[in-house]
This record gives structure tokens, sequence and C-alpha cells, in this order.
């Protein structure tokens, strides 16, 4: 029966610093067509990002054809958006658009390993829209939930890892314990970052200021 | 298994308990009413079913629906399923076609869904408000949309309570990532009962027929934990969009092509936020309430969940 496509994907909501971080790309099956994941250093994987932010910058960087990048920016960092001939739509909206603008960024995580060792990680887009700060701002708010929840979880693995008396051996967060031993930086970073970014919304400094 | 064996193994089961007949001998039967006298597969096994309701000595009401099994709506997520439904008729559509006698929608504590009752199979009327028992009905599949059919051997009895009906419906917020394929203008097939989408002016059943437009948007809403695909139909798109059916058309009349009412769709919609309120159908959410959420989201407790941490 048709019910056995593929179930989609879904976009995963992380701020640019941790994005950024996400060096480390897997597959779950030897299976041609299987799913590419990038691994969050707070303990998941993601096939697919949300990202809304500023489009500071666009340029074509392509040699024989056109290859649009974008830097787009959240509170915490930049992602870097590469759209070419295969995205045609996005491209265009990085030839289009006058920077700087909200955009919002639907895409694949993807890395590329310079000649110096570093991986950088970028986003391959699906689609890229123009949209207001009311969306920009509840994408901020929308992405703190969502790495909180990841770190919560990430503790909690790590508080019965570190108790032996609990008796558990079993892991309890695959990419929790996968991001451990694959990446160094601490996930207390990524919540220093969550706490930057929400104090960054202006109605929150307002509410601040009056209490 | 042929089709009239798959009739003879139900209507077998129907009766094993109350008499000694073969699996064999209801095929014979069936077999000698369709082959021989060209009666209809559903008209056959009206007759050997009403035979041997005879020659046990039973009336139809007794059998206990044999192969089917008591269900509840929210359970139904397979083709072909004889099952036995208690609901109440929640409403009563036109039937578009004379072949169908009744058309409209069952809902029970789990759930509602379509149902269909075919002229040829000479029911008795059920009244919009009713609670039933429909024993035999067998469950069909379009699309990721469940159905029910009430055919010639459904027994069909009223039951004097009242019935709570389940709400289906999902309340889903996020972000709308994508519109699929099949979003905007298109066209669907004319035929009776058939509202097919047309792919390259063809229907899949019907062949090359002159389409009617109408509008629609399929798309993903994400939040990030889950993926839902969304549907929004003509008044729903109308709503979203702003684009009326009409002006879709002079769109892709002065164009010359029909995508550009989908292009200009995707540029509204993608990116944006909305609460999205109505009832599943399979892996659909058929978008009823939609809202868009442009309001400031509350960053106040979370900031001191993060802080606290």
């Amino acid at each position: 029966m048709s019910q056995a496509e593929l179930t989609r994907e879904v976009a995963r909501r992380v701020f640019a610093s941790e994005f950024n971080d996400s060096t480390y790309t897997f597959k779950e099956s030897d299976d041609e067509r299987a799913p590419n994941y990038a691994l969050l250093p707070t303990g998941d994987r993601a096939n697919r990002v949300f990202a809304v932010g500023t489009l500071t910058e666009t340029e074509d960087v392509g040699e024989d054809s056109e290859y649009w990048r974008g830097r787009v920016v959240d509170p915490t960092g930049t992602f870097f958006v590469y759209a070419g001939q295969y995205q045609p739509e996005a491209a265009s909206v990085l030839r289009d658009t006058e920077p700087p603008a909200y955009v919002s960024v639907v895409g694949k995580p993807r890395t590329f390993e310079t000649e110096d060792g570093t991986v950088n990680v970028s986003v391959r887009p699906e689609t890229i829209s123009i949209v207001d700060e009311a969306t920009r701002d509840r994408w901020v708010v929308e992405t703190a939930e969502r790495t909180l929840d990841r770190i919560e979880e990430f503790e909690t693995w790590q508080d019965e890892q570190e108790a032996p008396e609990s008796g558990s051996t079993a892991p309890t967060n695959e990419y929790a314990q996968m991001a451990r031993e694959r990446y160094d930086s601490p996930v207390e970073n990524y919540r220093r970052d969550v706490i930057q970014a929400l104090e960054s919304l202006e109605n929150v400094e307002d509410a601040e200021a009056t209490a | 298994m042929s089709d009239v064996r798959q009739h003879a193994d139900d209507i077998h089961d129907q009766f094993s308990d109350h008499i000694d007949v073969s699996v064999d001998d209801v095929e014979d039967r069936l077999t000698t009413l369709v082959d021989e006298y060209k009666v209809p597969i559903d008209e056959a096994r009206r007759s050997v079913t009403n035979h041997y309701l005879e020659e046990a000595g039973l009336e139809r009401e007794d059998l206990a629906g044999g192969s089917s099994e008591a269900a509840e709506i929210e359970d139904v997520d397979e083709p072909e399923q004889w099952i036995d439904l208690t609901a109440k008729v929640i409403e009563l559509w036109e039937p578009r076609s004379d072949s169908v006698a009744q058309v409209g929608l069952l809902g029970d504590p789990t759930g509602t869904i379509k149902f269909t009752k075919w002229a040829k199979s000479d029911l008795p009327t059920l009244d919009e408000g009713g609670v039933y028992q429909l024993r035999n009905v067998v469950t069909d599949e379009y699309e990721g949309r469940y159905s029910v059919k009430l055919n010639s051997t459904t027994v069909i009895e009223e039951l004097d309570e009242e019935l709570e009906v389940g709400d289906d419906t999902s309340e889903i917020e996020g972000a709308l990532v994508d519109m699929q394929s099949g979003s905007g203008l298109i066209k669907r097939c004319p035929k009776e009962d058939c509202t097919r989408v047309l792919q390259n002016g063809r229907c899949n059943e019907h062949g090359e027929v002159e389409g009617e437009f109408d509008l629609r948007i399929k798309a993903v809403v994400d939040d990030g934990i889950d993926a839902h695909e969304v549907i929004f139909d003509k008044d729903a798109t109308e709503n979203l969009t702003g684009i009326s059916l009409e002006e879709a058309k002079d769109m892709a009349m002065d164009a010359l092509d029909t995508t550009v009412v989908a292009d200009e769709i995707r540029e509204m919609v993608v990116g944006t936020y909305y609460r999205i309120e109505g009832p599943t159908f399979g892996r659909y959410v058929l978008a009823d309430d939609v809202e868009e959420l442009d309001g400031p989201a509350d960053a106040e407790q979370l900031l001191i969940k993060a802080r606290s941490m």
C-alpha cells in the first residue's frame, strides 16, 4: 500500500551557534537512499532544519554558474545558506532580495571539510521566504524551548550515567551518547546561548526594565 | 483468493456455528448464480445467505456478523475489513450518483467516518441523528481517507440510545515548512462521485476528461517535533490567501499557466506560523480553523527556566 512511503523528516529548531558545531554526520542504514543526519551537540539528529533570521549579505560565489551564498544571522551566530542551479527557487530569492531582510529557511544540513581540516556546516535550502519580525521573534522563542528540552534530556541522561547506584546501564539517549563521544563542547555553552537569545528579544528587556 | 471464494468464506463463517456446511458448498451455490445465471455478486451473496438462513431457521438479525468484528471508528486503518459499528448518523449528504442511496458521516465516541449505502443493497433508510448498530460493513480507503460501505449483507438495527460523538479534531501549531505538488489551482474529474485530481488532464479512473477547476493547498506544518500534513480546501485556501477561485482562474488565464497560482500562494504561506484545527483523515489534517500566529510569543517563563537550569 502507498502508506508505506517514507515518513517526512521533521525540521529541527536549532540556533546558529549549535548548528555550526554540528560537524558530525551519519546515516542509520546502509541503504543508498537512507537519510543523512547531522548530529546536534545537545543530543539529537537533524536531517532538516527550520531557521529564521536576518539576511545580512548575499553574494554570487559561483564560477561557471550562479551559486548564491546568503548569511542569515540569529542572536547566536550566522547560518550560511548556499543555493545553486539545483535550488532555483531559493537561489532566485537570494538573488532578488535586498539585505537586510528577515527570512525563514527550510533546508538540509551539509558539511564541507576545508583544506586545514576544519568542518564547515551550511544549509542547502529547500525554500527561503521573506517573513516579518513577529515570525523571527516567535522562532527565537520556539528554538530556545526546543534547545532547552534537548539540554534537559541530555543532562538527565548524563546524571543517570554518573550515578552508579541507579543500576541502569542501557543508554537511554542514543544521540546524547553519540554527542558526548563526538564533541568536546559542553552543553552548558548552548544553555548560555539560549539565555543570550532570549535576552535579545525586545519585549523581554522591556519587561525586565519595568520589573 | 477469488472474489467468489472470499464471499463464500465470509458466508461460511457466518453460518459455521449454526449449520453443517462446507465452504465448497457455499462457493458452488454462488458460482451457479454468478456464472450461469449472471447474477451480480452482491445479489448472489444475498440470495445464498437467505438460503442458509432458512435452512438454519434463523433471522438475519441472529447472525453474529460472522467474520466481521465489533470495531470503533478510530480503529479503521485498513481497507476491505468487515466490521460492526455502533454509530450515530451525524450528517447526510446529497448523493452524487444514482447508484448511491445514502451518503454521509457516522460518528462514535472515538471519531467520525464517511459512509456510503448503495442503492442496490436495498437497505432501510438511515435518519440524521439516529443511532444504529451496523453489522457487516466493509472498510474502504481512498488517498489515505477511510470510509465504510454498507452492502446487501449489512444488518441495520436502530438503537434507542444516545451516543456521544468523539472529537477527532487535531490542533497543531507550527511553521508551514513546505507546500507540496498538487497545490494551487487544480482540476478535478467531473464524473459523478469521482473527485480525483487530474494529472495532465487525465483522471486515473476515467482517462481524458474536461476537468473542473478547484483550489487547494497540501502543506506540511512542522513544530520541530512532528511534521503534519495539512489540506486546505477551497474555502480554507481562499480565506488564507485572499485569492478566490475566480481570481485564481484569471491569474492563470493571464499567465497562460496554472502554476503561477501555486507560486503566489507559496510565497505567502511558507515560513509562516499557524495554529490549525480540523478533523483528521488518515495522515491528513483538514484545515477547518486557521489562525496565523503573529503575536509575540512569551519568552519570560523560558528565560527563568534557562537561568535556573
